[in-house]
């Protein structure tokens, strides 16, 4: 059984207790350092011995990561505030309770007290033949095997695939893509912005990887901007089974409006491309117009413009047609 | 792995009769707790005294486990679950799937309930573990939810039992008077392969029930 077959290899373990420290230890080991964060994707990666890393640099002590506070323009939640943190913030409660809701979404009880909020956004794709460390194009090789038509492929890509059909599995994703949240990257002693949109990678721009984070690089908060707080923010995943499970495909659309007519709005579906996927095309379909149940179809309909299936995964188009127009049509869930 | 050569070598020094089988024991043992890894290592260098980088972490540890402080030697990624059950005894904690997916091995860490087969151990430095062991109290009367399984038999094959009633522990420490519904949501995170769960579910009710004096 498991437990003789699963001891993880040797690794160097760091602790560090401060940003500083753990950035100076993430540029001195380049690529052979590994960032740890609540460890859930890590350890299975490591038992699986299909990551090696050779340096393990543990953020667990860094207590100012965890940290979640008010800024004039809007909430900075740490990287490393886990899940359970972001589900019962009350600032995150009555400002943003669609995040709230998502985080509630993602895995099960035990994962949240311990899974962060940081980690949720980079974790890496859920593939199981990448994941069990064939040599597809992800893991650096030259093919993919969840694409040809004899694939198991029913959680897979349906949009934006280019070689690689694996897909972005976070929960918390696309609502902070929806929010027009930004994430804070240290590098050294810099520290970058990149926003919610661009921190995400699909394999066009690099197929090894799923965020614009690079060796040497440390997300240490997201920047959750004022703009749509207080807003209509609807969020609501669907999966095999109602614990634990990864989305089949998930929606985050925030809608700001003026009596029945929907000023602005946007539209973000996640596990159906490599990356949250923003639907721009239907947010300018229905922007302006009043929010009914015509026009919520017309935005179903117009989400699905482009999709590409694969042989099992068709039921992901009619998964999303019905849940971008859901999200149009009824009011908003809460955790 | 080293630690099973320690335990060996051990045996070995015990019982052995001759004295060149207990040093060369004693050998083996502080070879593989202390050392193979800094002489080892293949990056070199470390058997000059250097100044360890910040973060480093040493392998003796102290982890308070049931209320009781327990110095072990834990290599930096060994999980919280084979901790207990191999290098402490406290075989209570079961290791399912060792994936974070069926909660055999949920242990409460500051009364939390977490997977111990993705934790490492070198995460709850300085802070309270409490497995399945650590639930009577000293005169041996059990925690109200051992009590409720034994008396509504929560369980057929029991392996998931002990994630089940740490899990329900805390869900009882955190809302004494849970719903079916809420306990359902809460324990949400362990599979019980018999499918028990009707039972369970009961059984966390009848905990409730005792915690009252009903």
């Amino acid at each position: 059984m498991a437990v003789i077959r699963d001891v993880i290899p040797q690794l160097e373990l760091f602790q560090p207790s401060s940003t500083e420290d753990a950035v100076a230890l993430l540029a001195e080991h380049g690529s052979d350092a590994w960032v740890y964060a609540g460890g859930l994707d890590t350890l299975d990666w490591f038992k699986d011995r299909v990551k090696r890393p050779r340096v393990v640099v543990d953020l667990g002590a860094i207590e100012s990561l965890r940290e979640i506070r008010s800024t004039p323009d809007g909430l900075e939640i740490g990287a490393m505030a886990k899940l359970i943190d972001v589900v019962n913030h009350s600032e995150i409660q009555s400002q943003f309770p669609a995040l709230a809701f998502a985080a509630k979404s993602a895995a099960s009880p035990q994962i949240r007290n311990q899974g962060t909020i940081g980690g949720n956004i980079s974790q890496d794709t859920r593939c199981w033949y990448y994941r069990d460390g064939w040599t597809c194009y992800r893991a650096g090789g030259n093919i993919c095997y969840a694409s040809p038509p004899t694939a198991m492929n029913r959680e897979h890509c349906i949009l934006g695939a280019s070689r690689c059909v694996a897909v972005n599995p976070s929960d918390t994703a696309p609502v902070l893509v929806a929010l027009g949240a930004s994430m804070v990257v240290r590098r050294g002693r810099s520290e970058r912005v990149v926003p919610a949109e661009e921190f995400f990678v699909g394999p066009e721009i690099d197929i090894e990887r799923m965020t614009v984070l690079e060796p040497g690089d440390l997300l240490t908060s997201i920047r959750v901007p004022s703009t749509w707080a207080g807003t209509r923010v609807y969020f609501e995943k669907v999966r095999d089974r109602d614990t634990w499970d990864f989305p089949l495909v998930n929606v985050a659309t925030a809608i700001r409006q003026d009596g029945d007519t929907i000023q602005d709005l946007r539209v973000v579906v996640n596990g159906v491309a490599p990356t949250p996927v923003r639907l721009t095309a239907v947010e300018n379909a229905i922007r302006g117009q009043a929010r009914n149940e015509d026009t919520a179809t017309r935005a179903g309909d117009a989400a699905i413009q482009g999709v590409a299936p694969l042989t099992h995964n068709g039921f992901k188009v009619n998964l999303m047609r019905n849940l971008v127009k859901r999200s149009i049509r009824d009011e908003p869930m809460t955790a | 792995m080293s630690q099973e050569i320690i335990e060996v070598a051990g045996e070995t020094a015990q019982q052995g009769v001759s004295r060149r089988g207990f040093i060369k024991g004693a050998i083996a043992a502080s070879a593989a707790v202390s050392s193979s890894n800094y002489l080892f290592r293949s990056n070199g260098g470390a058997l000059l005294a250097q100044t360890p980088a910040a973060g480093a972490v040493e392998r003796l540890i102290t982890v308070n486990v049931n209320g009781r402080s327990r110095r072990i030697d834990v290599p930096p990624m060994e999980t919280v679950a084979t901790t207990l059950r191999y290098k402490l005894g406290l075989t209570g904690t079961k290791i399912g799937c060792d994936r974070a997916e069926c909660g055999a091995c949920t242990v409460l860490v500051d009364g939390q309930p977490h997977y111990g087969c993705s934790l490492l151990t070198h995460s709850v430095r300085g802070r309270e573990v409490t497995t399945i062991e650590g639930l009577e109290s000293e005169d041996g009367t059990l925690h109200p939810m051992q009590q409720a399984v034994l008396e509504e038999q929560g369980f057929q094959c029991a392996f998931c039992m002990s994630g089940f009633i740490m899990n329900s522990v805390a869900l009882l420490n955190d809302n004494p008077n849970p719903s079916r519904k809420q306990a359902a949501e809460w324990l949400s995170g362990n599979l019980c392969r018999c499918a028990d769960y009707d039972k369970i579910l009961t059984s966390v009710q009848r905990a409730a029930e005792i915690t009252r004096g009903a």
